[in-house]
């Protein structure tokens, strides 16, 4: 492990401010929320981390499951009382992971992510040729040059939930005319998610692809489905030497309000989950809330624990595949429903198609299918303005 | 897998009970620079019966049992010094009612300092309870285990187990008993006018048995917050300045504190008064009195009140105060311990020089200074000392030092609090024979097999 980090282990106190949000309401680690151990707390990582480079305890299964059960949300990020190494810690969580993924003692559904996103280009052993079908007659053309590419990234491809969405986005974007096009069986797996997972060289690799497909096609700007996307082309693409406008399609619909897009009225009581990648990762708190903001009849409220304090839905850092948090109702996609729904919100609004699902899914885990429901920004805006569509 | 490990997984579930490597090396140690030692299981119960079952069990086969909140004690107190179980009680986190009119509040034992502060925050807003600085996760428990104090010690009740108002326990031997009203009639209004049982189980170190839930007492949280920063160069005037603002009776807070870093304040004591008040005018009002009681001292300009820049102002206001968390980066190495010795007032002078004379000797750094416990009754002095974990010969060196300091303050007439095992050695040497014996005896009736916290309050 770089000696930048090695250096940074032993300063970490183990006081615990990174388990809480900021206003303390409630554990806000989801691997803490999970298992409980002081282990599971990035705490009891860095002191793990460094107990396993001084040769004080071996990397198991168990520790494998300690560092991987991190969803890389960055709530320690924000909570941590150590300004000298609060910014590194899930780089530290990363950079471990990557030690463990050169010595071949990660955990097997970790193992089986990389090697199908290896083998397939996506996680879902799924023909590349598949990847433009969520746009299937919604007469999106491949990208020739328009404005921007709408880049829909592994989930948005593939996941049922997740091409639901990336239909309704683009539809949405679409009728407000903006000029896109999408590259189908072109594209590539955006590659954060492998990053967060320790394999750096495979998403360096994937990042190379996409950025020599973006090169080749003259993209400038790109419009992404997933936060996920949105930080590895923002954030690391750049190191790649891929230079690009990124933009999360959040932040298209909230410059288009009030010209193109005018949302029309939604006559429910809307609660907003920020996702990790996102907010915390990319501080766009603001996009998403304007958009709801300008609905009309939309009762907006908001959960404890919002903005920079949001309770990961536990798919981040590569979970949503490897599911090394399992279930319960210690679960934090559960956990968050719950907050939701003691809002009163009859809608849990996403705009991310791994919050998407988890939050579905946890609605059905807690029998409240009845209560709310998860509803991604763009079909809130479509369902109110669905006159002009 | 052996048989008590099946035995516990029975009682709380498989999810919940390790006897893995990771969690033996982190359950060993904290954050001070005590010895580890690894249990031989760790054990999360979710309620009062699985504490009850596991306590029972523990008790049948004589395995030590160490009941662990936060963890937060820096002290080694839930470092397993015979292995056995360490419970750790942080999944029993439930508020269970809060008595808006009676002001109190029941809690399970593992429910934090901060989640408590949370929910009463959203939920009832004129109340709090007194919050210690120690990091939002300690827990409530844990910290009434062993006398805490905190930001409503000085106006309010005194220690925080001053402000218990009942307990509900796990005895040694397995019982569930209720200690207080609760124990005769539904509300855990008070500990009078029954016999004090509650004693038996504050200042323990959890070696009478395991607290499961709480009745703490709650007081009135003003909205308007302020502070006010008095800065003298002369130790000798600390008893006499903490006394006049003590007598104003208008101080929620008062802290004193002395560090040899910023280098321009070497030398200079500062005070740290909290002030809190229901509006503007009752705040400009108290502020006044205040200054007013200390006007011999800036008149004759041996010391002033301190213009408090901003962002200083809010790190004072911040409760718990992330700032003290800050401290054990002070050597970029993750780590101090302190010796808090409880003494009375007018030992802070000898006890600061104290604390300069043993660091400036051993050659470690230091912040010291004094939180003042109910009216000036007496004062948690506390010697802090930061310590690079990476470095081996500075962590000997702060082990050291704290074990000079507990002497001293003990010399100095004054009780070590929280301490280490190796201070209660001292304390328990130069106690009263008698009152030592009737520990031993109540020790031997609640807990015949001496399985809770071995090695604590242990008459060698
Ligand atoms: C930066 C910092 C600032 C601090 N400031 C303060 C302060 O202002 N005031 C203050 O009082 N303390 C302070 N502390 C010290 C300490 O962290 C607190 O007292 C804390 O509240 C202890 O609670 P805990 O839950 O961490 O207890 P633990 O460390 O888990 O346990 C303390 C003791 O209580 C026992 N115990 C724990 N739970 C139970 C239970 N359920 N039943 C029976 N016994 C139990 C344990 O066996 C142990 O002996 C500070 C510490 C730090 C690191």
């Amino acid at each position: 492990m770089d000696r930048d980090y090695t250096e940074l282990l032993h300063r970490c106190f183990r006081c615990g401010w990174c388990k809480l949000p900021t206003n303390y309401q409630d554990f806000n680690c989801p691997a803490y929320l999970k298992y409980r151990f002081e282990s599971f707390a990035s705490g009891g990582r860095m002191w793990l981390i460094r107990a396993w480079l001084n040769g004080e305890i071996e990397p198991g299964e168990r520790f494998a499951k300690i560092l991987y059960s991190c969803v890389t949300c960055r709530n320690c990020v924000e909570a941590c009382a150590l300004p000298n190494i609060k910014d590194r810690l899930v780089d530290i969580f990363v950079a471990a992971r990557a030690d463990l993924v050169e010595q071949g003692r990660i955990p097997p559904a970790v193992r089986d992510y990389l090697k199908a996103l290896s083998v397939s280009g996506n996680p879902y052993k799924m023909p590349q040729e598949h990847r433009g079908n969520w746009a299937e007659g919604l007469g999106i053309e491949r990208y020739h040059g328009q404005e921007y590419l709408f880049y829909v990234g592994d989930v948005g491809s593939y996941d049922e939930v997740g091409m639901r969405m990336a239909r309704s986005v683009a539809a949405l974007l679409q009728s407000a005319g903006v000029s896109l096009g999408i590259l189908g069986e072109e594209e590539t797996s955006d590659g954060n998610d492998a990053r967060a997972l320790g394999e750096k060289g495979l998403a360096d690799y994937l990042a190379g692809q996409n950025i020599g497909t973006f090169r080749n096609k003259g993209v400038k700007k790109i419009i992404t489905l997933s936060p996920h996307g949105y930080n590895a082309m923002r954030n690391e693409y750049p190191v790649c030497g891929g230079v690009f406008e990124v933009f999360h399609y959040t932040q298209i619909i909230n410059l288009l309000l009030g010209g193109r897009i005018r949302p029309g009225e939604y006559l429910k009581r809307v609660t907003y989950h920020d996702p990790c990648y996102l907010g915390r990762w990319n501080n766009e708190y603001g996009a998403p809330r304007r958009i709801l903001g300008s609905i009309r009849g939309l009762v907006f409220v908001e959960m404890d624990r919002n903005r920079n304090n949001a309770l990961c839905c536990g798919g981040g850092g590569g979970n949503f595949f490897t599911d090394m948090l399992g279930t319960g109702p210690d679960l934090s996609s559960r956990a968050r429903v719950r907050e939701a729904l003691a809002t009163g919100a009859e809608i849990i609004a996403v705009a991310c198609p791994q919050c998407y699902k988890m939050l579905d899914d946890a609605v059905k885990a807690e029998g409240a299918q009845d209560a709310i429901e998860v509803k991604e920004v763009s079909e809130i805006v479509s369902a109110s303005w669905g006159s002009h569509l | 897998m052996d048989q008590i490990h099946e035995r516990l997984t029975e009682i709380v579930g498989a999810a919940y009970v390790s006897d893995a490597a990771e969690e033996k090396f982190i359950y060993s140690r904290d954050q001070g620079v005590q010895e580890p030692h690894a249990p031989d299981y760790v054990v999360l119960p979710g309620s009062a019966e699985e504490v009850s079952a596991v306590v029972g069990l523990a008790n049948r086969e004589k395995i030590p049992v160490v009941p662990m909140g936060g963890g937060l004690v820096l002290s080694g107190l839930t470092i397993p010094q015979k292995g056995g179980i360490v419970l750790d009680m942080k999944r029993m986190n439930r508020i269970i009612e809060v008595n808006e009119k009676s002001h109190y509040a029941v809690v399970e034992a593992g429910t934090s300092q901060g989640m408590l502060d949370a929910y009463l925050k959203k939920h009832h807003s004129a109340l709090k309870h007194s919050l210690p600085d120690a990091p939002p996760v300690a827990t409530i428990a844990g910290n009434i285990a062993i006398h805490g104090s905190g930001h409503l010690s000085q106006s309010e009740g005194g220690f925080h187990s001053e402000m218990v108002t009942g307990l509900e326990v796990v005895l040694p031997t397995g019982e569930l008993v209720r200690l207080g009203s609760c124990s005769t009639v539904p509300g855990w209004f008070s500990r009078a006018p029954l016999p004090d049982l509650v004693g038996l189980f504050l200042g323990w170190n959890g070696t009478t048995g395991v607290i499961t839930k709480v009745g703490i007492k709650l007081y009135p949280r003003p909205p308007y917050h302020d502070v006010l920063v008095f800065m003298t160069e002369d130790i000798d005037a600390a008893p006499d300045i903490l006394c006049r603002i003590i007598n104003t009776g208008m101080a929620e807070d008062i802290n004193y504190a002395l560090a040899p870093k910023p280098d321009y304040l070497n030398g200079f004591q500062m005070t740290v008064i909290n002030i809190t008040a229901h509006s503007e005018e009752e705040l400009g009002m108290k502020k006044k009195i205040i200054r007013e009681s200390l006007r011999h001292y800036f008149e004759t300009k041996e010391a002033g009140f301190m213009p408090v820049p901003p962002n200083l102002k809010a790190n004072f206001l911040e409760v718990p105060q992330k700032a003290l968390s800050k401290f054990a980066d002070v050597r970029k190495g993750g780590g101090f311990e302190y010796v808090g010795a409880i003494m009375p007032l007018e030992k802070i002078p000898q006890a600061c020089r104290a604390g300069m004379e043993i660091t400036g000797r051993i050659g470690i750094t230091y912040s010291l200074g004094a939180r003042i416990i109910g009216r000036g009754h007496s004062a948690m002095f506390f010697f802090a000392y930061p310590f690079n974990r990476a470095d081996a010969s500075e962590v000997g060196k702060v082990a050291r030092a704290l074990e000079e300091t507990n002497e001293t303050a003990l010399k100095l007439g004054g009780i070590p609090w929280k301490t280490e095992i190796s201070g209660q050695q001292l304390i328990l040497r130069q106690m009263d024979p008698q009152t030592r014996e009737l520990m031993e005896k109540i020790r031997g009736v609640l807990d015949p097999n001496r399985i809770m916290n071995p090695g604590n309050w242990e008459v060698a």
